[in-house]
């Protein structure tokens, strides 16, 4: 808690209100018992009542109470025993637990529900449930509360969230943040819903709750339809998995209409605790009280409520007896898939969580507790030591009694840094344990160096990569603003501390910019349905965690500063039914959120899911045989496309002339349409083109059995791409939509014909490389024009000759498309490629899409974006256009500080995205980040983040080749190093000149740098196709950060002996994590087997002496010897190590978009200089090896 | 003579400067975002060439007519102009391209060399008919001798 002195004086209404709460004591000092806690928690609550709620009827001072939950008070009598009886013995114990140790679960006690009104006010009765996580023995109450309702739609209300928690996808179980509370504060939150007898006329409450089984996993599911409309029943099932015990249903209410599903994998003890109170018209209650719980336990759940459904808690581990349910990671495995499967997203299954809300009442929030996908499994424990920061730190007069606050210790005196303008930070105190992390906060003081400053001499230092992969770093700021921030995988800066002006920006010679994932796939993502989205009224930012309240009627932006009111529907809170509490709605309460917006975000109806397919069937395509793959996967995808009901589908194909298909529904087969006028292409039959996927199935079907046969006799070898094009434009552009384009050679007739650019003797000149881009404006025009009507072009190139690359791909680069490129593509001749392609389309078939897409990006006040990177079409300063938006696309944009931002602390980034689900829905996807802002040099070096400062260096350097020339770019790039370095070294000045000293936090810089150097898109003196080339710049520009830095910086693991390596848990797997290894061929002993992984390719590569029961075991064959040229799989064999090798790949390759071609090498190999290329830290006859690249860049330092 | 070359100068260049606050005009309502970059592109990509004409023409008139110094304070505008004309990549939609405008701060630097442009326009502009109807009362002058 904070200060008692900020505290307001409190009113007496609300001390009368709460009788039993020693209001006036604050335990400033030492954590002590809960019960103190609990009564602060409901002074302070008191203390908000009067300024805020002062125009508000009576009533909710009481439920507010109730929400503030403090078991000591009197409340309705129902309530406090329940509460006393399970809630307080736990608080009270728990008391001596360090922060450390939150009170588990069973504090938590979660109000979410939807509420529901009942018209006839009954008391309310809560039911608690909570469960000692590992407690078998506990009996875990389920409760299933069917409560008649009433017919909510009058109520209407303005949210539906439904929320879907996270499951951690590594294990953790993710506490929410905010919920987790250190057992001192836990006693603030917990809990609670309660219905408050009072409100009951308004609020009927629903009950749900659910109590989770403490560990293992266990899904639950419930339906969840996202869609708003009111259904009365909601429907929500736990099915605990493994869990004797256990088990609610929920009843309830009409009001959800959501079904959710939530598979719920927590690892470990989860409690949910969720507290529901159920209000029944009738008088007889429904109140299924149940608490079980162990009271006696005081470790263990983690206290969260999560809001809505359920939370998953992670024990503490400090914690007696409880068995710790392996902090293994338990993924929802298909978590990923699933939600590229379900288009509806959010509420895919892969959430766990659900909730439903029906619009009547407040709606429903879910709560999203921050999941964090960390790959790498941690024990839970630090995250429970987590104070979680109520978000209502906002208003600094508000007492954050709501929040779960620690008590104020000691830490506080050390705030004092934080800037004026957040305030509130310094209020809240986070637990103890997060002093030091707090500490750190806004402001370095109380580090001694941060270790991303720490001196690492680069040319003595020969081991700097680190063991597994690299990770982001963490932004420097406050703990409970760091919880609440973006995941680094879907937004990170360049600079994690940004600089206060351009001038200290130019010094520490580092790009500023951000890298962005905006629509990855989510296992999580809160989805709320609100009348009315809260934005800043002179900016139009999302209201997010960021914002400062004011009071509870006025918030400031964080962009921009403007100060706005508080909407009045925003003012309740239905995750804890309370009124007045905006800083608690899951908006607030996450950094991606997700909307869905009214039809004042429409410009148009939405759209439905149409996708055309335009495939080559000129001799050259057929004689590569793709149609028979992308025929094969489409009926294999077809029912698995994103869309509804109506989805519409067609198909053109061309060679010299342009065939359409008139699939109209009513004829007994497939008619097609030779157009051969190219240079005046027109539609031969304005409709049965496109036509509905459901309603013309058959035919489709029917037509793409026969597609792969229809052309084999063809000798034409001409191809009319461009008239294709047009006429697919023609057919798209009423409704808007995907067209996938298949092209297998150079267009050689009509528009946009293009001729061969490339002169191979140039292939490994080291000078100047040419026609990297277009030569004609004829695909770019096409591609705004698709733009225009919100049609994406994405196109496949399987080729074995030139065929134009830089050209083609603006088709899809200003459409927002994507490209795939097959070099050398043959259906026999080059298994490796079909695979690839059958994979890929698989994944691109049935991968998510948003139609209609927009895109802003703002920024605090004082920075401004100038330059984009990725495939999209500019529309306005800082508006992109998307047509289509794929989970894979990344995006890449560079700022410039236009103001310097001396007056805040805090500088924030808020990525929305405005699509069309493929189920028509309009959806808004918001991600906000925020960063320190620094003034000194070393803060900015300090929080440098390697990676993103890499992938947009290779960004800017693709637009330097373009527009200047290659050896340009590359000179860009070595000075972008050397710059940077000698900047960092002229500041360090006790550092000796004579040695190349780069600070921790940019220790790889320049291997990364190096790396890109002898990457395709870059390198010069190695012949490199001019395709590849300009493939590999493509994909720098549209691939997100995790998949590019495995392009520029391949990962090296050593794999003959996984089976000693330290192993991680992933869903039953055993999945072990070798340790990575440099890029050099001093790694590669003759006795081992190396696992490379490019990203799009994993080479195998066997050593010469390598042991046989390797090759047995893992590759099936006998010795070294009879293993064959060209193996693409690794057979499944019944062996540990076989066992273990499988599995580590398909772990990496889950967690990639796109599957990998796997090749296993030998000695003689072709495919070995493609493998010992990627070792980029050897010297080859073009390049520096690593060490000589660090004496050239020392050397240049000197200079 | 010598006014009617002026005379024509000053017409030229009256096209011109209204060229030029049509650029900025145009540029401007893209920055705030009143047109989208499509068309703002293609409208003043229609009028490059006719002001590389203007321009050339004016400087080529000058050279005839021998006014070193007018030739020589309009040869580097016209060669800009020529140049950038040259050098738009094949791929681009000409001089303004959508897909790069708002990239790299080009709107910014586009509308200051139109701003630039209009200010060199007014000075030739004044010069012009400063040497006009100077030219015109020396001709008044002979007449009436």
């Amino acid at each position: 808690m904070s200060a008692p002195a900020g505290l307001p004086p409190r009113p007496a209404g609300a001390v009368a209100a709460y009788p039993g709460g020693p209001g006036g004591s604050r335990e400033a000092a030492a954590p002590q018992g809960a019960a103190p806690r609990c009564q602060n928690g409901p002074v302070q609550s008191q203390m908000q009542f009067p300024s805020g709620y002062g125009s508000h009827p009576p009533n909710y001072s009481a439920p507010s109470g109730h929400y503030s939950q403090v078991p000591s008070k009197a409340v309705s009598s129902h309530l406090d025993n329940q509460y006393r009886a399970s809630y307080q013995s736990p608080y009270y114990s728990a008391p001596a637990q360090n922060v450390m140790t939150p009170p588990v679960g069973t504090n938590v006690l979660n109000t979410r529900e939807s509420q529901q009104f009942y018209n006839s006010s009954t008391p309310p009765h809560t039911v608690g449930l909570t469960e000692g996580p590992a407690q078998g023995a506990i009996p875990s109450g389920s409760y299933v509360y069917t409560s008649a309702q009433q017919s909510y739609s009058a109520f209407g209300d303005h949210y539906n969230t439904s929320v879907s928690s996270s499951v951690a996808s590594q294990g953790f179980p993710l506490n929410s943040d905010h919920y987790a509370m250190p057992v001192v504060s836990s006693a603030m939150y917990p809990n609670v819903s309660y219905p408050p007898a009072a409100t009951s006329s308004m609020y009927g409450q629903a009950f749900t709750s659910q109590s989770l089984p403490a560990a293992g996993q266990f899904k639950e599911t419930n339906t969840f339809s996202s869609q708003s409309t009111s259904v009365p029943h909601s429907l929500q099932q736990h099915v605990p998995v493994g869990y004797n015990s256990t088990l609610s249903t929920i009843s309830s209410a009409q009001s959800f209409q959501d079904n959710l599903s939530k598979s719920l994998t927590g690892s470990v003890a989860k409690v949910n605790n969720q507290v529901n109170r159920g209000g029944i018209d009738s008088s007889q209650p429904v109140h299924s009280v149940s608490q079980n719980v162990q009271l006696t336990k005081p470790g263990f759940g983690a206290p969260a409520s999560s809001a809505l459904i359920s939370s998953v808690r992670t024990p503490a581990p400090g914690l007696s007896s409880q068995p710790r349910s392996s902090p293994s990671i338990t993924q929802s495995p298909d978590s990923a898939l699933q939600e590229a499967l379900d288009s509806s997203s959010t509420t895919s299954s892969a959430s766990p969580v659900l909730n439903n809300y029906d619009a009547l009442e407040g709606g429903g929030y879910p709560e999203t507790r921050s999941v964090t996908n960390s790959p790498v499994p941690t024990p839970p424990a630090p995250q429970t030591s987590k104070t979680s920061k109520p978000f209502g730190y906002g208003y600094p007069a508000l007492q954050p009694a709501y929040q779960n606050t620690a008590p104020p210790t000691p830490v506080q005196a050390t705030n004092p840094s934080h800037h004026p303008g957040f305030q509130h930070y310094p209020q809240q105190y986070p637990g103890v344990n997060q002093l030091s992390s707090s500490l750190g906060g806004l402001s370095l003081q109380h580090s001694q160096q941060p270790e991303g400053l720490r001196p690492v001499n680069l040319t003595q230092d020969r081991n700097i990569l680190p063991v597994s992969s690299v990770p982001a770093p963490v932004p420097n700021l406050n703990s409970d603003l760091r919880k609440l921030n973006c995941s680094p995988d879907s937004f990170r800066c360049t600079l994690t501390n940004i600089p206060q002006t351009q001038a200290l920006l130019n010094k520490a010679k580092l790009p500023l910019g951000l890298l962005l994932h905006p629509f990855r796939d989510l296992t999580q993502l809160p989805v709320i349905t609100s009348s009315t989205i809260v934005r800043c009224r002179s900016c139009r930012t999302y209201i997010n965690p960021f914002v400062s309240f004011i009071d509870q009627r006025r918030w400031k932006c964080n962009l921009c500063y403007r100060v706005n009111d508080v909407p009045e529907e925003f003012m309740y809170n239905p995750l804890t039914r309370s009124y007045g509490e905006p800083h608690k709605r899951p908006e607030v309460q996450n950094s991606t959120v997700e909307f869905i917006a009214s039809s004042d975000y429409m410009l148009r109806p939405p759209q439905p899911a149409v996708y055309l397919f335009v495939l080559d069937v000129s001799h050259n395509a057929v004689d590569a045989g793709y149609l028979t793959i992308v025929c094969n996967s489409l009926l294999e995808n077809l029912d698995k496309l994103p869309g509804d009901s109506r989805t519409r589908i067609g198909f053109i194909t061309f060679d010299s002339t342009v065939q359409f298909y008139n699939l109209q529904e009513g004829l007994s087969q497939p008619q097609m349409l030779i157009v051969s006028d190219i240079d005046d292409i027109f539609l031969p039959t304005p409709d049965g083109l496109l036509v509905n996927l459901h309603e013309s199935k058959e035919l489709i079907k029917d037509l793409l059995n026969a597609l792969p046969n229809m052309f084999t006799n063809t000798r034409e070898t001409h191809s009319a791409l461009g008239s294709a094009l047009q006429a697919a434009f023609k057919l798209m552009s009423p409704t808007g939509g995907r067209i996938s384009v298949f092209q297998t050679q150079l267009p050689s007739l009509g528009a946009g014909l293009l001729h061969s650019r490339e002169d191979p003797n140039q292939r490994s000149s080291t000078k100047v490389v040419q026609h990297l881009g277009p030569a004609t404006d004829f695909y770019k025009k096409l591609a705004l024009d698709c733009s225009g009507q919100q049609t994406a072009v994405d196109l496949f190139l399987l080729s074995s000759q030139y065929s134009d690359l830089a050209s083609l791909a603006c088709m899809s680069k200003y459409s927002a498309g994507c490209i795939y490129y097959y070099p050398s593509f043959h259906h026999s001749h080059n298994p490796a490629q079909a695979e690839k392609l059958q994979k890929d389309l698989k994944r691109y078939l049935t991968r998510k899409i948003g139609f209609e897409a927009v895109m802003r990006i703002r920024c605090t006040k004082g920075l401004s974006i100038h330059t984009f990177h990725g495939n999209f079409f500019v529309r306005s300063t800082d508006l992109l256009s998307l047509a289509n938006v794929n989970p894979d696309a990344g995006f890449a944009v560079q700022m410039s500080i236009e103001e310097s931002l001396t007056d805040t602390s805090l500088a924030c980034f808020q990525t929305a995205l405005l699509y069309t689900s493929s189920k028509g829905e309009r959806r808004i996807r918001v991600h906000t980040l925020c960063l320190p802002v620094v003034n000194s040099l070393a803060d900015v070096y300090a929080g440098a983040d390697v990676q993103a400062v890499v992938c947009l260096l290779a960004n800017m350097a693709v637009d330097r080749s373009v527009s200047s020339s290659l050896p340009d770019a590359r000179d860009a790039l070595v000075n972008a190093v050397v710059d940077s370095l000698s900047a960092y070294m002229s500041t360090a000045s006790n550092l000796q000149q004579s040695m190349l000293i780069a600070p921790n936090s940019l220790k790889l810089f320049p291997l990364y740098v190096l790396a890109l150097l002898k990457q395709k898109a870059f390198r010069t003196g190695t012949s490199t196709r001019l395709d590849d080339r300009v493939y590999a710049m493509c994909q720098i520009k549209s691939q997100p950060l995790v998949h590019l830095m495995k392009m520029i910086h391949p990962n090296l693991y050593r794999i003959d002996k996984l089976i000693d390596e330290s192993t991680i848990h992933v869903n039953d797997r055993v999945v072990p994590q070798p340790p990575l290894q440099k890029l050099s061929a001093e790694k590669l002993t003759r006795e081992g087997a190396f696992l490379m992984d490019c990203g799009s390719n994993f080479y195998i590569w066997i050593g010469k002496n390598c042991d046989n029961n390797f090759i047995k075991d893992v590759l099936g064959y006998p010795n070294y010897a009879s293993i064959p040229q060209r193996m693409t799989q690794l057979p499944e064999i019944d062996a540990l190590s076989s066992e273990r090798t499988r599995s580590f790949i398909s772990w990496l390759r889950d967690n990639r978009p796109l599957s990998p071609v796997l090749q296993v090498i030998k000695d003689e190999n072709p495919a070995k200089t493609d493998f010992f290329q990627h070792l980029i830290e050897d010297r080859t006859e073009a390049a520096f090896s690593y060490y000589e690249f660090l004496l050239h860049i020392q050397q240049q330092i000197c200079k | 003579m010598e006014s009617v070359v002026f005379i024509f100068s000053l017409i030229d260049c009256c096209a011109l400067i209204f060229l030029s606050v049509y650029f900025i005009i145009t540029l401007s309502d893209l920055e705030c975002d009143y047109i989208n970059a499509r068309s703002c592109c293609s409208k003043l990509n229609k009028w490059v060439v006719p002001e590389v004409i203007g321009h050339a023409v004016v400087t080529v008139l000058m050279l005839i007519s021998l006014h070193w110094f007018i030739f020589l304070l309009n040869l580097p505008i016209a060669t800009w102009n020529i140049y950038r004309f040259i050098m738009v990549p094949s791929g681009n939609m000409g001089v303004f391209d959508p897909t790069e405008i708002h990239n790299r701060g080009q709107l910014k630097s586009h509308m200051k060399e139109a701003m630039i442009k209009l200010g060199f326009h007014l000075l030739c502009f004044f010069m012009y008919l400063y040497s006009a109807t100077t030219g015109a009362r020396l001709t008044d002058l002979t007449l009436s001798n």
